[in-house]
């Protein structure tokens, strides 16, 4: 999708007016939330998990280089046909050239941040070939001609009203007139209008969770069922994954797994857990009659050799997303592009570049909530610190604050100047606030007095008491 | 505590300017609990600002001036989580480079404490004050995080003659202050607080109490702004007593 980060902050002025999305929010706020936290509680060991996943991750890519290769490896000798794109043109190209390879008219797909980030539904329809959303979430965000907001609960920003309302509007043409309110006849509705879909695609395309270099593996998890129909219904299956999916064992996969439900959603583990390695073999009851998997780099080699490296652990849980105050707020299109919440603050830029997305990694109080959910321990914070190091190098962030804090900086290497003139500024502040104790007013703190009052200083500095205190204190 | 401890206060250069009864309501809790308290003056600020906004040279040289001041006391005690979590977790981090001169950043990041938790787990202080109302308790982000300051602030104030207190929901969440974040992005900092002082309204206390002036300034400056009559004071003021000497911030003098 055409990134739109660079209006961060007139779209964050369109979300805090938003009513709709504001209610809509609540639900990760309070209920993802809650979830999680009563799921971990029943985990015993929940920290060890969460210290060993780290371990798991962070070896798989100091020695990624060899595991890709061994995946490569296996996943061709169970005859399937494994492609190497290094960014998302390049991706674009390979599904769309698979895609008329087949004829292909209809695609259906199940949820793919992968395929999100390099734009394939765009790439496809503009080849001709309609792309169907079958994940329930992608679905209604495809209806309404919006992108996910949320990396597990794509149209976590549409309230029941508004689906109600897309799904009488575009399931007419299937011959539904009354419109439904109930969530289970919605379910319903969509379940038997999918199903015609998954039975008459040319090709399935998913995403994948995790691809096992001992065996080939490609897994998907999913509570819906339809990451495992778009992969065995159609003739072709074509996975899109990021470079950094690749974990060594299918011990591993299970370690994780145990983690990923439980940080996403609250769940012990998803409905659906499907492998899948390489196309049908003779003896096999169902099954696509080819099988490609895409492998995306659209930077990730860059971010594996830079200091955001750690990065890469990230499995796409959303417990960062869920936990964050600011996406609470602002929800998740207001971020601009795929990712959204603290791993999108960290992966846009990254990905796309701070000129576009400057802003992320900068709205953020850095107060650490994600950090400590991260079920891979990615010190997000600190990685967010970074590309502000980065920007402030690079001469990219605002000017205003650049100079204002080298500024101040030199002043406070001179301790005693400094404490001169600060006195001076509060002296004259506290003068001029004390009759009411504040300011709801102040032209040079506009950004604060807009929406909160500044307190009046107390009267002098510290400091300059200091001196008379000890006086009076210790003779 | 049989030796005087030496203990080398950092000021903060919010509480410096703003409220300086902080600082002064620290050093009374200290020296009554035998402490020696000296106050450098070759102290400005712990360069969090400029760490936050990706300077760190300057945010380096900030540093260097705190770590040279202060490496000769037993122990640096500050009243805010916030400039302490950045000596203390931050400040090894920014001299990972430079291993010489790494392990005196390492020794005072040892000896280094927020005021709470020197006063509840190294003085183990007795408190004697007095504050009849029902308060609830703000932990700063870095308090609780970075530090582990949650347990501390509300022993102490337990034993506050008077004080009752009560617990609002979401306290671990942000206030929406985030140092300079709150003027960069004012309206998603404006969203946080609303909240954060919703949630004090909702436990129907009369007071808020902190450990850092930020978040108390940020939400202070909310509820005045909505309204609402809630006092908000340092922890320390009301610890030492000395709530009652001074306004509460925001307020004027009577």
């Amino acid at each position: 999708m055409q990134p739109h980060s660079k209006q961060f902050k007139s779209n964050v002025t369109k979300a805090l007016a938003d009513p709709e999305l504001q209610k809509s929010l609540f639900t990760v706020k309070k209920g993802l939330v809650e979830n999680r936290a009563k799921a971990i509680s029943l985990v015993s060991d929940f920290e060890l998990l969460r210290e060993k996943a780290k371990q798991i991750k962070q070896h798989t890519l100091s020695q990624l280089d060899y595991y890709l290769e061994e995946f490569e490896t296996n996943f061709t000798a169970q005859g399937g046909q494994l492609h190497w794109a290094k960014d998302a043109s390049e991706a674009q190209q390979i599904i769309v050239g698979i895609c008329h390879k087949h004829n292909a008219k209809t695609v259906v797909k199940g949820k793919s941040m992968a395929g999100e980030e390099i734009s394939i539904n765009e790439a496809l329809e503009a080849a001709g070939i309609e792309p169907i959303e079958t994940d329930l979430g992608e679905y209604i965000v495809q209806l309404a001609n919006e992108p996910p907001s949320h990396i597990i609960v794509p149209c976590v920003h549409k309230t029941r009203a508004q689906i109600i309302e897309l799904f009488a509007k575009h399931h007419k043409k299937y011959g539904y007139d009354k419109p439904l309110t109930e969530v289970e006849e919605l379910v319903l509705q969509v379940r038997e209008i999918m199903r015609s879909k998954f039975l008459n695609a040319d090709i399935g395309i998913t995403g994948a969770n995790f691809l096992v270099a001992e065996t080939g593996t490609s897994v998907i998890v999913t509570n819906e069922g339809n990451g495992d129909l778009c992969s065995t219904l159609p003739k072709v299956h074509i996975v899109t994954a990021g470079l950094e999916k690749i974990v060594p064992t299918l011990n591993d996969v299970s370690m994780l797994s145990r983690l990923l439900a439980r940080s996403a959603t609250g769940q012990e583990s998803t409905a659906y857990t499907t492998f899948a390695t390489g196309p049908q073999r003779s003896d096999d009851q169902d099954g696509p009659e080819e099988m490609h998997i895409v492998l995306i780099d659209n930077g990730r080699t860059d971010l594996l050799n830079s200091e955001l490296s750690e990065m890469l652990r990230c499995i796409r849980c959303g417990a960062c997303i869920n936990h964050c105050p600011v996406y609470g707020s602002v929800g998740g299109h207001a971020y601009g592009w795929v990712y959204p919440g603290p791993m999108g603050a960290v992966l846009t830029p990254a990905i796309i570049g701070l000129e576009e997305a400057g802003d992320l990694p900068n709205a953020c109080t850095l107060n650490g909530r994600c950090e400590t959910v991260c079920p891979v321990k990615i010190p997000l914070p600190k990685l967010l610190r970074l590309l502000r190091v980065r920007q402030f190098k690079e001469r990219k962030g605002s000017m205003i604050w650049r100079g204002g804090i080298q500024l101040w900086g030199k002043l406070a290497s001179y301790p005693v100047v400094y404490h001169f003139l600060v006195n001076i500024g509060i002296r004259l502040l506290s003068f001029l606030g004390a009759k009411k104790g504040r300011f709801n007013k102040l032209l040079l703190a506009r950004s604060w007095t807009q929406s909160r009052d500044f307190p009046s200083p107390q009267g002098s500095t510290f400091h300059s008491q200091w001196k008379k205190y000890k006086k009076d204190h210790h003779g | 505590m049989s030796e005087t401890l030496k203990i080398g206060f950092f000021v903060t250069c919010l509480v410096d300017a703003m409220r300086p009864s902080i600082a002064l309501a620290s050093i009374k809790l200290l020296e009554s609990a035998g402490c020696d308290v000296t106050v450098p003056s070759a102290q400005v600020c712990c360069g969090q600002p400029a760490f936050n906004n990706g300077d760190i040279d300057t945010a380096k040289n900030i540093a260097r001036q705190v770590i040279d001041v202060f490496e000769q006391y037993d122990f640096l005690v500050a009243p805010s989580a916030s400039c302490l979590g950045m000596i203390k977790v931050h400040y090894p981090e920014l001299f990972q480079d430079e291993p010489h001169y790494l392990e005196k950043v390492e020794k005072l990041s040892n000896k280094c404490y927020e005021i709470l938790t020197f006063l509840h787990d190294v003085l183990k202080i007795e408190i004697s004050a007095r504050f009849d109302s029902t308060v609830t308790y703000h932990d700063s982000c870095s308090g609780l995080r970075e530090l582990g300051i949650e347990s501390q602030p509300r022993q102490l104030l337990n034993k506050v003659k008077g004080l009752k207190l009560k617990e609002m929901k979401d306290t671990d969440i942000c206030c929406g202050f985030g140092g300079t974040f709150c003027v960069k992005y004012p309206d998603i900092s404006t969203s946080l607080v609303s909240d954060k002082v919703k949630n004090i309204i909702d436990v129907d206390a009369k007071v808020v109490l902190a450990g850092d002036l930020g978040c108390l300034m940020n939400i202070a400056g909310r509820c005045q702004r909505e309204g609402k009559a809630v006092r908000f004071y340092h922890t320390v003021e009301v610890l030492a007593g000395m709530a009652a000497e001074y306004p509460a911030i925001g307020e004027k003098w009577s």
